[in-house]
């Protein structure tokens, strides 16, 4: 009885979440799977309409800008965030002293919403209050900085932001995968006579791939559904200059009143976050097998 | 268009809260986003007319201008079949409302208190619905106004302008006594709210062929290269840092003389009033150039939804609302005009009466337009095509040749 008892319990307690996460979670991306092939515009209708919804979609110059200013803004934050949070972790590893102290410094811009994070650098990098405000009135008259109100430059101040926010994170998880690092190949390595650069180069941070993998699918699916920071830093201007598939997708499913282009476009981004997600999860689950 | 995002989270978990204690027989559950200082103490002046009736308010109030969010809310209410009494609502969002059928009928209490006579014609055809009154307007707000700082006028002249011309010559000699001529928020409905005056400049037969009637042909003609041709003229005149800035931020600007002008609907006054600014003697409040005896308007309304038989509290709502006195006193504080033509304007400023004054004669000439900016001309869907266009146009993304083009391809592609 009691071992029965014990075999159940576990999915007594995991059961209602499990049914609320299959309902709410997979019953909804079905039910807006659902609404990207029907003609609803304002209230969800169920008319089926087949892929007309995608043609209009892909027509649009508006949904191609967005994902031209996501290609721009994933591929820096990804590849910005991972070199300067490995950067970040390895001096923090030297053995220094206060790196009790360092540590959450860097990490606690992760603590922030996007919310706050985007106002802040709003007000920061505007050039009537901000940084260029604030140098002019120091003197220095020349100084220039108004990429956050240039067309062209906008969409590289949403990065900087970004990258703010979650290089710290990233920098917390390649700490603990250098902390995992045996100390006995690194000493053989010191004896054979490598100098701490080859090390770090030929040995530690090969080691660290799966450290990469993990930062990579954490910060690619942050970076397709981003829409906070944009909403709060830019407003997805000037103009459409910082228009994202998430800021696409709100605006056409509650302001425009075209749902059914706004449900396939959140398809679209769907299809992309499992792109990176379902070979991830494979390879995980594959390694877990084998171990 | 504003933070909405917050908003809308909140609002979602508020609709869940709201659907679990529905409201009782004689209360009207109100849904609104009228949650900062003046518009939500005249709201209270409503409650209590209300409540000395006997009717309960409960108020569902969902912060984020424009109403984005309070929209969003709706649509979970009306979706789980649980529709608040009263939404407030504007323009074409109505008219979308009402054909899903949902919407209460008013007929009863718009005969006795003869509606049809005293509401401007343009602001029945959103009141009502296949000639059934659906909702109690409760202001006119004009969107063809320019708010001037009267110092930076007398330093450029002195002479209110009449025409195009004279209003580049005004933005010139501004900008060469060292102000910034306009001051202008870089946003999309910003835009459009210039690019509507501008458009109705043109003349009121072009307002309506293009906005109105969305005829094609004038979308793309050479009129229309021409108005996005003065939208970068008006360009020339704004600040570099104008990107993103909020609407009253710029009429700060106006107040305070660092700016000479403001293109802006009747709201931006209460910022004015706010600082303690009399209209005449510190700002001036002019029609846009060119668009004296015509109006561009947006209206709030309350919109009634079907109460499935129990509307007796719904339709002591709607007369409160259209009662002369909470219409003065409401107005007055929000800076708009009345909906109905027959209010005294005693007790409203000199920019207030003149409202009233243009709009009772707009009404009368035909020339009273709804404003394609503000959700009255067109629904939402060709609203913010024409946004997205004016925006990038504005930006300098397109020359105007392209932009016009651009329009009329926009907004034949969601129509």
């Amino acid at each position: 009885m009691k071992e029965r008892l014990q075999a159940w319990i576990p999915k007594l307690v995991l059961g209602p979440s499990f049914l609320l996460i299959l309902f709410f979670v997979y019953g909804f991306i079905l039910y807006t799977g659902y609404l990207s092939v029907s003609d609803s515009k304002m209230l969800p209708s169920y008319g089926f309409v087949g892929l007309e919804n995608y043609e209009k979609l892909w027509k649009l110059r508006h949904w191609t800008s967005s994902l031209n200013n996501l290609a721009i803004f994933g591929i820096l934050y990804i590849v910005i965030c991972s070199v300067l949070g490995l950067l970040l972790a390895i001096l923090l590893d030297q053995k220094i002293r206060a790196e009790g102290v360092l540590r959450p410094i860097y990490l606690y811009p992760m603590a922030l919403s996007f919310i706050v994070t985007g106002t802040a650098w709003k007000w920061f990098l505007d050039p009537g209050m901000g940084l260029e405000h604030t140098m002019h009135a120091w003197g220095w008259e020349s100084f220039q900085f108004d990429w956050i109100k240039s067309r062209t430059h906008a969409i590289y101040v949403v990065v900087i932001a970004a990258v703010w926010q979650s290089s710290g994170f990233v920098m917390a998880m390649f700490l603990a995968g250098l902390r995992g690092v045996d100390p006995d190949i690194i000493r053989a390595a010191e004896i054979d006579g490598a100098s701490r650069a080859r090390i770090y180069r030929r040995i530690i941070i090969p080691m660290m791939r799966p450290v990469f993998l993990s930062a990579f699918v954490v910060l690619a699916h942050l970076a397709i559904k981003s829409y906070d920071l944009v909403v709060a830093l830019t407003g997805g201007g000037p103009g459409k200059a910082t228009e994202l598939p998430a800021t696409f997708m709100y605006s056409y499913t509650f302001s425009r009143n075209l749902m059914g282009i706004g449900a396939s476009s959140a398809i679209i981004m769907l299809i992309m976050i499992f792109s990176i997600i379902v070979p991830y999860l494979y390879s995980e689950l594959r390694a877990d097998k084998q171990s | 268009m504003k933070l909405t995002t917050l908003a809308a989270g909140i609002t979602f978990a508020l609709s869940i809260g709201a659907a679990i204690s529905p409201a009782a027989a004689a209360d009207v559950e109100v849904l609104h986003w009228w949650t900062a200082g003046g518009e939500a103490s005249a709201l209270e002046v409503l409650k209590k007319d209300l409540e000395s009736q006997g009717v309960g308010w409960q108020d569902m109030p969902v912060a984020g201008g424009g109403g984005e969010a309070a929209m969003t809310t709706l649509r979970a209410r009306v979706t789980a079949g649980n529709a608040p009494t009263a939404v407030q609502m504007l323009g074409f969002d109505i008219t979308d409302w009402a054909n899903e059928d949902v919407l209460g009928n008013l007929n009863s209490v718009a005969t006795e208190e003869k509606w049809d006579e005293v509401v401007p014609t343009a602001l029945q055809a959103f009141a009502k619905h296949d000639g059934n009154w659906i909702s109690a307007p409760v202001n006119v707000h004009s969107t063809n106004w320019v708010w001037i700082n009267k110092a930076a006028l007398d330093e450029a002249g002195g002479k209110i302008p009449e025409t195009w011309e004279e209003l580049v010559s005004v933005l010139d000699a501004m900008k060469a006594n060292g102000i910034t001529p306009l001051a202008h928020g870089g946003q999309p409905w910003q835009d459009a709210t210039l690019f509507d005056a501008v458009v109705l400049s043109m003349g009121t037969d072009f307002y309506k062929q293009s906005m109105i009637d969305l005829d094609m042909d004038v979308l793309s003609g050479e009129k229309m290269v021409e108005v996005f041709d003065r939208m970068s003229t008006l360009r020339s005149y704004v600040d570099d840092n104008f990107s993103g800035r909020d609407w009253n931020l710029a009429s700060a600007m106006v107040i305070d003389g660092t700016a000479g002008m403001q293109m802006m609907g009747d709201w931006a006054k209460g910022e004015f009033v706010k600082s303690e600014q009399t209209p005449g003697e510190d700002f001036l409040c002019i029609r846009f150039p060119g668009t004296q005896g015509s109006v561009t308007f947006n209206s709030d309304q309350f919109v009634m939804f079907n109460q499935e038989g129990d509307a007796d509290a719904q339709l002591k709502m709607a007369s409160a609302i259209m009662n002369p006195e909470f219409q003065s006193a409401f107005n007055v504080v929000k800076g708009s005009a009345p909906a109905r033509t027959d209010v005294s304007d005693a007790a409203f400023d000199d920019c207030g009466k003149k409202a009233m004054k243009d709009l009772a004669d707009a009404n009368e000439a035909g020339t009273l337009f709804g404003s394609m900016a503000h959700g009255h001309a067109a629904p939402a869907a060709v609203k913010n095509a024409v946004y997205d266009v004016v925006t990038q146009h504005f930006n300098g993304e397109l020359n105007s040749e392209e932009a016009a083009e651009e329009l009329a391809n926009s907004v034949e592609a969601v129509m």
